[in-house]
C-alpha cells in the first residue's frame, strides 16, 4: 500500500476511537459497548502505523493482495460487534419479560386488596 | 431526630449469611433502619430478610450491586434519611465499626471508605494476586484521576450524607466495579468531600469471590476505558 493509503487509514481509525471514547465521557455510550469498536480502531491503527506489518501477515497467511487483510479484518469485527448486540437484546428481552410479569403479578396482588 | 441513618444490604442470593448479618445490627446498632436490596435473588433472601423485621425492595431482575444501590439511594432520599451506610450481607463488615464511618459524616464529609488498608484497617484473610495487582493499579489511576489517595478503592463498605444520596440517587454508575471506582471518581469530581476510614473486615461468612480469571481482567479493562475516557470530566448537574 502507499504512504497515503497508510495516512486514510491512521486517520480513520483515530476518528472513530476518538468518536467513541467521546460518546463514553458524554455518557451516551456505556463501557462495555465501546471495548470492541475500540479495540477494532486499535488493531488498525497498529496495522497501519507499523510499516511492513500487513504485507507479512499477508504473506504467512498465503494472502497475494495484502489490503485484502483489513477487508477481512473488518468484516470479522462487524461480526463480532452484531453478534454481541444480538445477546445483549437477548438479555434485554428476557429482562422486559420478566418486568412485565412483575408488573402483571403486582396489578393482581391490588386487586386482592379490599377497597 | 429519630431514624435519620438507613443500613442499606445488597443481596444476591444470601439467603444463609443474612440473618446472621441482621442480628448483629440489631444488637448492635438498633437505633438504624436496614434496608435489605434482594437483586434478583432466586432464593429465599427477600424471605429471610423480611422475617428478621429489615424493610426488603425486590428487584425483579438482577441489576448488579450498582442497580440495588441506586434503588436504595431513591429509596433513602424519599424517606427522607440523613446518611447512608452500605454494608455487604456476606458479613465481612463488622456491624461496630458503622459507627466509626458515621463520624467523618457527621464532620461535614459526604463519602467515607472504610478502608482494610489504611492506617487502622485489618485485613484478616487473603486476597488472589490478581485481584491484589488490580487493586494497585485502582489506587494509582485514582490518584491521578482526583489527586486524592485512597487506598481501598472497591470497598463495599462506606457512608453517604444527604447531599451524595441525592447525587447518586440520579446518577450511580451501574456497572460491576463502576459502582465503588468510578462512583468515588464521580464524587471526587464533582466536588464532594471524600474520606477513608481504617476498618478491620473478616473473611466472607460463605460463597466465593464473584469473580476471577478472565472475567475479572474484562471488567478492569473495561473500567480503565472508562475512567480515562471521563478524565476531567465535568459531570453535569441537573
Amino acid at each position: 500500500m502507499t504512504w497515503r493509503a497508510h495516512a486514510v487509514l491512521v486517520i480513520a481509525a483515530l476518528i472513530t476511537m476518538v468518536f467513541v471514547l467521546r460518546l463514553v465521557r458524554r455518557r451516551d455510550l456505556r463501557g462495555k459497548y465501546s471495548l470492541l469498536w475500540l479495540a477494532t480502531g486499535t488493531v488498525f491503527l497498529v496495522l497501519a502505523i507499523v510499516p511492513g506489518l500487513l504485507d507479512w501477515i499477508a504473506d504467512r497467511l498465503g494472502v497475494g493482495y495484502a489490503p485484502a487483510i483489513l477487508f477481512g479484518l473488518a468484516i470479522v469485527f462487524l461480526l463480532l460487534v452484531l453478534v454481541h448486540l444480538s445477546w445483549e437484546l437477548t438479555r434485554l428481552e428476557d429482562r422486559t419479560r420478566v418486568l412485565a410479569e412483575d408488573l402483571a403479578l403486582l396489578r393482581g396482588d391490588l386487586d386482592d386488596e379490599p377497597g | 431526630m429519630p431514624h435519620t441513618t438507613l443500613v442499606v444490604i445488597p443481596a444476591y442470593n444470601e439467603e444463609e449469611p443474612l440473618p446472621g448479618v441482621l442480628k448483629e445490627l440489631r444488637e448492635q446498632v438498633p437505633e438504624f433502619h436496614v434496608l435489605v436490596v434482594s437483586d434478583g435473588s432466586t432464593d429465599d433472601t427477600a424471605a429471610v430478610a423480611r422475617r428478621s423485621g429489615a424493610r426488603v425492595l425486590e428487584l425483579p431482575v438482577n441489576l448488579g450491586v450498582g442497580g440495588a444501590l441506586r434503588v436504595a439511594f431513591r429509596f433513602a432520599v424519599r424517606g427522607g434519611y440523613e446518611r447512608v451506610v452500605q454494608v455487604d450481607a456476606d458479613g465481612q463488615h463488622e456491624p461496630l465499626v458503622l459507627r466509626q464511618l458515621l463520624v467523618p459524616i457527621d464532620d461535614g464529609a459526604d463519602l467515607v471508605i472504610g478502608s482494610r488498608f489504611a492506617e487502622g484497617g485489618e485485613l484478616t484473610y487473603a486476597v488472589s494476586a490478581t485481584r491484589r495487582r488490580g487493586m494497585a493499579i485502582l489506587r494509582r489511576l485514582v490518584r491521578m484521576l482526583t489527586g486524592q489517595r485512597i487506598s481501598d478503592t472497591t470497598s463495599g463498605f462506606r457512608a453517604f450524607s444527604r447531599p451524595m444520596l441525592e447525587f447518586f440517587a440520579r446518577s450511580y454508575p451501574t456497572e460491576y466495579m463502576g459502582d465503588t471506582v468510578e462512583a468515588l471518581v464521580n464524587a471526587c469530581h464533582a466536588g464532594f468531600r471524600v474520606e477513608e476510614v481504617g476498618v478491620n473486615m473478616r473473611g466472607r461468612g460463605g460463597g466465593a469471590p464473584s469473580t476471577r480469571g478472565f472475567r475479572l481482567f474484562y471488567y478492569y479493562v473495561r473500567l480503565v476505558v472508562v475512567l480515562v475516557a471521563s478524565a476531567g470530566r465535568r459531570p453535569r448537574t441537573p
